[in-house]
C-alpha cells in the first residue's frame, strides 16, 4: 500500500494528460485497445474460428452444390443461387418437417408457458411449506440428458406401456403413441413440456418475486377478485419476463432434434421429422448445400419469431 | 380506495397470501403433488427398471418394484458395452470445456465490462447475435473445418468448438460490470497493470459468477448431443449421450435392461451434482433469463 501511494504523485507528474476525462479518448486509448484485445484474444481466436466463421460458411454453402465429396477441393463447387432453397420447398419431406416444427412450436410453447406460469404462481402465492423442495423436484428434468430421458419415455409410450395402463384405469384405451402418425407429435410435445417447463418456471418465479406483493394485495383490497387482480396487475408486470421466456423457448423448440432422433427416427410417415432432423439427414447423405439451406430456414424462422415477439410485447406494453 | 375496502379494513389483513380458505390450499397442494408425481415418475421408472432383469421389464402387466433386483445390466454395460470409457470421454470433454470457459470468457468479460476499446461494440454485437444462432446452423461447416484440421474423431475435435461460448462471455461481462468502477480505477491509480487487476481484483470477486458458469457449462457439455454425434466416428471417442442414442436406435434397441442402465449412467452424475448445487443451477438459469 505504501509503495503504491508513493507512486501516485510521480505518475501524475510524468503524464501530460491532465484532465483524466479527456484521456479516455486520448493517447491512452490505443494502449487500452491493445490491452483489451489481448484479454479477448483467446476468446476471439476460438469464437471467430469455431463460432463466427461457420455461420458465414454455412450461408455460402447454402448457395452452392457442395457435397461431402467436394470438401477437400472447394474450387470444384458451383454457385447455384437459391436452387437449394427452392429444392427444399419442392421436397415434401422438408415441407412436412417445416410444418411439424411449426406444430411443435405452436402447441408446445403456449402449453409450456401456461403450465410453468401456473406452477410458478402456485409456488409463489399459496404455499409456505416445501416450496424449495417442489422447485427442485420440478426442475430436475431440465438437467437430465434428453437422450437418456427419451430412452425411458420411448418405453412409457409403448402401446402396452405405463401411460396407456394409467389411461386404462380411467377407462381410456390409449393409442400406440409413437407408431401412430396422429399421436406421435403430441407424444413428443408432451415429453418436451415435461422436460422444459422447469426453466420458464424458475424465470417466472424470479419475475413474480420482483413484483411487490402490495400491488396485487391493493387491487384485492380495492374489491378486485384474485383472478382479476392477477390479470390486471401481476400479468402486465410480468411482460418483460414473459418475453424472455417466449424467446428462450422459441429458440430451443424450433431446434428440436434429439426427440425424433432417439424416439421415432422422424417417423412414422415423417410425422415427427423436424427441420433440424432433416438437416442432419441431408448431412448424412452428403448433401451439405441442402443441409445448410435447411439450417438457414431455421435461422430465419428464429430471427422472425424473436422479432415478432418483441413487436407483440412492445405493442401491448 | 372504494367503499368495499373499508368494510374489512386493510389493517387487519394478514399480508401473507396463504391466509385463505383451507380447501383452496388443499387443492393447491394436491395439484402440486400430482404434478410432482408426473414429473418424477419417469425417473423412478428408469432407476427401478435398471435393476430389473430384462424379462421383468417387458413382463405384462408390468410392476414398479423389481421382484428380483440385479446389477447384471450395469455389469454388462461396463464389461461388454464400454460405458466406462464413454463415461471417461464425457468427463474429459466437459471438464476441459469448463476450464476453457472459466479462463477465456472471464478474460474477455473483463475487457468488455471495464475497458473502453476500439471494436468493442462490434465484437459484443457478434457475441449477442451468436446467442440465438442454433447449433444446427454451424455443424456442417464446423465438421468440414475440424476434419480438414485433422481433428476429426479426436478429443481436440470434440472440445475446441466449445472451449469458449458467447454465453460464457455474456454472463461474465454482466457480472463484472456490477463490480464498482472505483475499485478498478483505484487499482489502476495504484499502478497495477491490467493483468494484475484481473487476477487480484476481478477474479476473486467473480467467484459466484465463475461457479454458475462452471455448472452451466458442465451441464451443457455433459448433455451435448449433436456435435459429438457428428464428430466422434469410432466408439473410442463416443460420449455417453452418443453411445446411448446409437445403442438405443441400433440392433440393441430392444434390450431394455441395458438401455435403462445406460440412461441411469448418463443421468445419475448430473442429478447428484444438481442435488448438491441446486441453488446455483436454478439461480444461474433464472439470472440468465432476467438479465
Amino acid at each position: 500500500m505504501t509503495t503504491a501511494t508513493s507512486l501516485k504523485p510521480a505518475r501524475e507528474v510524468s503524464s501530460t494528460r491532465q484532465p483524466t476525462q479527456r484521456s479516455r479518448r486520448g493517447s491512452g486509448h490505443l494502449r487500452r485497445t491493445v490491452v483489451a484485445w489481448a484479454f479477448c484474444s483467446p476468446f476471439v481466436l476460438l469464437f471467430g474460428t469455431f463460432g463466427i466463421w461457420p455461420v458465414f460458411s454455412s450461408l455460402s454453402m447454402s448457395v452452392t452444390d457442395i457435397t461431402s465429396r467436394d470438401v477437400r477441393t472447394p474450387f470444384s463447387v458451383t454457385f447455384v443461387g437459391l436452387e437449394n432453397y427452392t429444392a427444399l420447398f419442392d421436397d415434401p419431406t422438408f415441407v412436412r418437417a417445416a410444418l411439424n416444427t411449426l406444430y411443435f412450436v405452436a402447441v408446445g410453447i403456449p402449453l409450456t408457458m401456461l403450465l410453468s406460469l401456473a406452477v410458478a404462481v402456485a409456488l409463489n402465492s399459496g404455499i409456505q411449506r416445501a416450496k424449495g423442495f417442489f422447485r427442485v423436484a420440478y426442475f430436475a428434468p431440465v438437467v437430465t440428458s434428453i437422450v437418456a430421458v427419451a430412452v425411458v419415455w420411448r418405453y412409457l409410450y409403448k402401446s402396452d406401456g405405463m401411460i396407456n395402463s394409467l389411461l386404462s384405469v380411467v377407462g381410456i384405451s390409449g393409442p400406440d403413441w409413437l407408431n401412430d402418425p396422429d399421436w406421435s407429435m403430441p407424444a413428443l410435445i408432451l415429453m418436451a413440456v415435461w422436460r422444459h417447463f422447469g426453466i420458464p418456471m424458475v424465470i417466472f418465479l424470479a419475475g413474480l418475486q420482483s413484483i411487490p406483493p402490495e400491488l396485487h394485495e391493493a387491487a384485492v383490497v380495492d374489491g378486485a377478485s384474485r383472478w382479476r387482480a392477477f390479470r390486471s396487475v401481476t400479468l402486465p408486470l410480468l411482460r418483460p419476463t414473459t418475453l424472455v421466456v417466449a424467446i428462450l423457448l422459441s429458440i430451443s423448440y424450433l431446434q428440436f432434434f434429439e426427440e425424433p432422433f432417439v424416439m421415432t427416427s422422424g417417423g412414422p410417415l415423417d410425422s415427427t421429422t423436424s427441420i433440424s432432423y432433416y438437416a442432419y439427414q441431408q448431412f448424412g447423405f452428403g448433401n451439405y448445400g441442402v443441409a445448410s439451406a435447411a439450417s438457414y430456414v431455421l435461422v430465419t424462422a428464429i430471427a422472425l419469431l424473436s422479432l415478432l415477439q418483441f413487436r407483440i410485447f412492445r405493442a401491448r406494453a | 380506495m372504494t367503499a368495499t375496502a373499508t368494510t374489512t379494513g386493510p389493517a387487519f389483513r394478514d399480508r401473507r397470501p396463504s391466509r385463505r380458505v383451507p380447501t383452496a390450499r388443499l387443492v393447491l397442494y394436491g395439484a402440486l403433488v400430482l404434478g410432482l408425481l408426473a414429473t418424477l415418475a419417469p425417473f423412478a421408472w428408469m432407476f427401478l427398471g435398471s435393476v430389473k432383469p430384462t424379462g421383468e421389464i417387458v413382463a405384462h402387466p408390468s410392476s414398479w418394484l423389481p421382484r428380483t433386483p440385479t446389477l447384471a445390466n450395469f455389469e454388462q454395460l461396463l464389461s461388454k458395452q464400454n460405458f466406462g470409457l464413454y463415461f471417461l470421454n464425457s468427463t474429459v470433454v466437459a471438464v476441459a470445456c469448463v476450464l476453457g470457459n472459466l479462463l477465456f470468457c472471464s478474460m474477455a468479460g473483463y475487457a468488455f465490462a471495464k475497458i473502453e476499446f476500439a471494436g468493442k461494440r462490434l465484437l459484443f454485437g457478434l457475441v449477442l447475435t451468436m446467442l440465438i444462432i442454433p447449433g444446427v446452423t454451424t455443424f456442417v461447416p464446423l465438421f468440414v473445418l475440424v476434419s480438414n484440421m485433422g481433428l476429426g474423431n479426436s478429443y481436440l475435435g470434440l472440445i475446441l468448438p466449445f472451449l469458449v461460448t458467447p454465453f460464457g462471455v455474456f454472463i461474465m461481462r454482466q457480472f463484472i460490470r456490477d463490480i464498482p468502477d472505483a475499485l478498478v480505477e483505484a487499482a489502476r491509480l495504484d499502478g497495477a497493470g491490467e493483468a494484475r487487476i484481473f487476477l487480484r481484483v476481478i477474479l476473486p470477486l467473480t467467484r459466484p459468477a465463475l461457479a454458475t458458469l462452471a455448472i452451466l457449462t458442465f451441464l451443457a457439455q455433459w448433455n451435448n448431443f449433436l456435435w459429438p454425434l457428428v464428430i466422434a466416428q469410432t466408439e473410442d471417442h463416443y460420449t455417453l449421450p452418443v453411445a446411448l442414442a446409437l445403442f438405443s436406435t441400433g440392433a440393441n434397441g430392444t434390450n431394455y435392461g441395458l438401455l435403462l442402465a445406460g440412461a441411469v449412467t448418463v443421468v445419475t452424475p448430473i442429478i447428484l451434482l444438481f442435488l448438491a448445487l441446486q441453488r446455483h443451477f436454478i439461480q444461474g438459469i433464472a439470472n440468465t433469463g432476467i438479465k
